[in-house]
């Protein structure tokens, strides 16, 4: 085939994919370039193409997920899976969605794990540690061993964020868990049996409602709003025309990209 | 075996884009730039935009918006059969009831949730997926508010969503979205959400497209994950919520009154269709990212595929602004474990350029969004794209420049965050380009609704990117954040008072489920095809050719 009819072959099959509704991720296995390595999902072989995540591999073998996937972009925290690699004693974490397969890989999910979650009236709460080790006693089975940390798929210092906590600093705990995507790992690894990721999200909350200073501007806000402030210029902008909106539009000022935190806008009517 | 972190597959291709580098380079430093297009040529590129390609959408043929023209992939979800035979459900077996039933699992939905039943509403929650499994968990940028009064206020914000959106946006919407969205965000800081502030309680905020106050919040580059991580914990503390994961609606119910009065459940698990009365149903089932309509890759959850649009248009409601859907240039194509996910306009602002597959520049990289998207698609359709192991195709994105032109650990620095996130998948974006195409991201439209989150259907409600108006023709970043914390607080208080106080008792029925599919018939509709889709179908032809089953024989399918 000469050069000239591979290209038009190609285009040609680029423009059927652009029409065609059908979402297939893989359009032919024969079409795949890349080489084929054996995985074994829950013990069972198939081939894969190199390169695909654990998620995309199971979905080649043909299964449909209806747990254990999600966002398919790492942040949701759904697809919390295990391996293990032959000759190797360690079993591994990870997403599905984030980890590419590795020739004679052993994958599990872990779609759902039961963790102990505490409920609690958020509002009546202080930011006395006291009341978080009242709903989170199990905290102090922690033996330090580590093994959260070195589960969680976020590169979190899991326990580090679990000893702050249990010394009672709310905000390092907090600060430290910021990026948890709450998909249990650390929980299914715990020697202590804790849900480190219940306790930390219980943490945050406190921290940013109870440590760090509200916005008092916001408040302002809210109020001028409910006091009708604002009523006028906005039934003004409902009722005007496109002409007089698109001027408006045009003419409006702009906070410069570099302007800092005490700027102020030259025109003040509409404030 | 790997070629800078990519599969040997990519090496022929990579090389071709070193080669033809210095020579770029070259130009860069002499200043020379690819020719920008003219106005009338960009005009013309616009016809490989997605939304102006008249052959990608079709007029839909039966329904409240009859004749509007949207997306093929819309249309054939709107043409297509129930799943279920609505004679076969018996609706006198009530298997839950809810004062309020919310549909859908995300940020809207949640919110909705916890208004009413703060209101005083029994919930129940069905969820496709996970509770919090949605595209609120995904956004990344910020959520837009009016709240420092110095120097902005809802009446810049109200001037900003309408320039945005083509001035066509629904005005008692956008008035209703500005005034609510500082309360919306004072009620987040209760929650405790963690805002990135100033020490001293100050929010920080900066510009999103078209803002003209900076007023885009912030939770680092998370606020969408933290803004559901933390109502999903209330909804988790609230005895009258109960959430029915993995159990999508699949119909809306409506009774003899002709007010909305449940769902048919499904139980993905045991293939089980339930009935579920309620007093007043949300629908709050997001966006349609999965859709892949025209075949693009999306940044979207796995369960975006327009189910609530379904529901509420056989029920009657009609369609607003769904004719346009929002796509971003350069969306990652390679490695797919990020593919769709977002590569910032900066990378190009700074001197990558884009080349095709034979390391040729075609375009200059600070064209308009649509324009440059336009560009990149022709490319591709053309034939010069490059192909890659997971059968897509895509253009270089070549990012290894900047260190050249700008010093050596230019990209690492100015661009760490999508510097680590490459390297932890092998790929050093200073030593090698990265592979783009234009990516799916938000459905502007929806089933229209009003001010309070009302629809045409009677005790009907809905809330978030299911819905169309506020954003007109397109959407502002930071204002889909909004979006679900406002009006899922207003159709959570409507829904609640709804069921209280104008909730009739009355037979269930799927009549209209039944006219609707009698018009397909009569519109000469025939088709296999059944929606809502519920899950994308990622299988491959080779699997789907052995899945021979004729039917439901016995235990197995």
């Amino acid at each position: 085939m000469s050069a000239k009819q591979t290209k038009k072959k190609s285009a040609t099959a680029v423009k059927h994919r652009a029409r065609k509704p059908a979402a297939t991720a893989v359009k032919e296995k024969s079409q795949i370039a890349a080489k084929l390595i054996p995985i074994y999902i829950m013990g069972k072989r198939y081939e894969v193409p190199e390169g695909l995540t654990i998620m995309k591999a199971m979905e080649y073998a043909g299964y449909i997920l209806i747990r254990g996937c999600g966002c398919r972009g790492g942040t949701c925290g759904a697809c919390g899976s295990v391996y293990r690699k032959p000759g190797d004693y360690k079993l591994q974490v990870a997403l599905a969605c984030q980890k590419t397969v590795e020739p004679d890989m052993y994958i599990a999910q872990i779609p759902f794990f039961p963790a102990n979650r505490a409920t609690y009236d958020f509002a009546g709460l202080t930011a006395a540690p006291e009341e978080v080790f009242k709903l989170y006693p199990e905290m102090f089975r922690c033996v330090a061993c580590n093994s959260c940390t070195k589960a969680c798929p976020q590169g979190i210092e899991v326990m580090d964020a679990i000893s702050a906590l249990k010394q009672g600093n709310i905000t390092v705990a907090a600060q430290l868990s910021f990026d948890c995507i709450q998909c249990g790992l650390c929980t299914s690894r715990c020697f202590g049996e804790l849900a480190q990721y219940h306790m930390l999200q219980l943490a945050r909350r406190i921290y940013a409602a109870r440590i760090v200073p509200r916005a008092e501007h916001l408040a302002e806000m809210v109020k001028a709003v409910d006091e009708g402030k604002y009523d006028r210029f906005l039934d003004g902008l409902k009722r005007a025309k496109d002409d007089e909106l698109k001027k408006l539009y045009q003419e409006r000022e702009v906070e410069p990209m570099a302007a800092g935190e005490d700027w102020k806008p030259k025109d003040t009517r509409y404030l | 075996m790997s070629y800078l972190g990519y599969p040997d597959f990519f090496e022929p291709y990579i090389k071709k884009v070193e080669g033809t580098r210095p020579a770029r380079v070259e130009k860069r430093k002499k200043g020379e730039e690819f020719t920008f297009m003219s106005l009338q040529e960009r005009q013309d590129m616009l016809r490989y935009h997605p939304d102006y390609k008249e052959e990608g959408r079709r007029e839909i043929k039966v329904g409240p918006s009859k004749g509007y023209r949207i997306a093929h992939e819309f249309v054939d979800l709107l043409e297509a059969r129930s799943r279920v035979d609505p004679d076969r459900v018996d609706l006198s077996r009530v298997d839950y009831e809810a004062d309020v039933l919310v549909i859908g699992g995300g940020g809207a939905a949640t919110i909705a949730a916890l208004i009413a039943e703060e209101d005083g509403a029994q919930v129940l929650m069905a969820t496709k997926l996970r509770h919090g499994d949605a595209n609120t968990m995904m956004a990344e940028g910020g959520i837009q508010a009016a709240a420092k009064r110095e120097k902005d206020s809802p009446y810049y914000h109200y001037l900003d969503v309408l320039g945005g959106g083509h001035f066509k946006n629904d005005p008692d919407i956008v008035a209703a979205f500005v005034k609510q969205a500082p309360d919306a965000l004072r009620w987040l800081e209760s929650l405790g959400v963690m805002f990135s502030k100033f020490p001293d309680g100050r929010l920080g905020a900066m510009h999103g497209g078209g803002t003209c106050r900076k007023r885009m919040h912030y939770c680092a580059d998370l606020s969408g994950m933290e803004i559901m991580r933390t109502v999903r914990d209330e909804a988790r503390n609230r005895k009258n919520i109960k959430v029915l994961e993995f159990s999508p609606a699949v119909e809306l119910i409506l009774n003899e009154h002709g007010q909305c009065a449940g769902a048919v459940l499904y139980n993905m698990e045991t293939e089980e269709y339930l009935v579920a009365r309620a007093k007043a149903v949300i629908l709050a089932t997001g966006g349609s990212g999965r859709l892949h309509i025209q075949g693009f890759i999306t940044t979207n959850h796995y369960g975006a595929t327009a189910d609530g649009i379904v529901l509420g248009y056989r029920a009657g409601v009609p369609l607003s602004f769904l004719h346009t859907v929002q796509y971003h240039p350069t969306g990652v194509v390679f490695p797919e474990q990020i593919e769709g996910w977002l590569i910032t306009e900066r990378f190009r602002s700074e001197g990558s350029d884009i080349v095709n597959v034979h390391g040729e520049k075609f375009v200059n990289e600070r064209e308009p969004r649509d324009v440059e998207s336009a560009r990149f698609i022709k490319e591709c359709l053309e034939g010069n794209g490059v192909p890659t192991p997971t059968g897509k195709v895509g253009v270089w994105l070549d990012s290894p420049m900047l260190d050249i032109l700008h010093g050596e650990g230019r990209v690492r620095t100015a661009f760490v965050g999508k510097w680590k996130v490459y390297y932890r998948l092998g790929i050093d974006i200073s030593r090698a380009p990265m592979l783009v195409y234009p990516t799916l991201h938000y459905q502007n439209g929806g089933l229209k609704d009003n001010a309070e989150c009302e629809t045409v259907v009677p005790g009907l409600y809905v809330a978030g990117e299911v819905t169309g108006g506020l954003h007109g023709e397109n959407r502002l970043m930071g204002n889909s954040l909004m979006d679900i914390v406002v009006f899922g607080r207003v159709a959570g208080r409507n829904a609640a008072i709804f069921a209280r106080e104008k909730a009739k008792d009355g037979e269930l029925t799927l009549e209209h489920v039944k006219v609707y599919l009698k018009e397909l018939k009569e519109a000469g509709i025939k088709t296999d095809r059944v929606a809502p889709m519920l899950l994308p179908d990622y299988t491959t032809a080779e699997v789907k050719e052995k899945q021979l089953t004729v039917s439901y024989l016995g235990t197995l399918r």
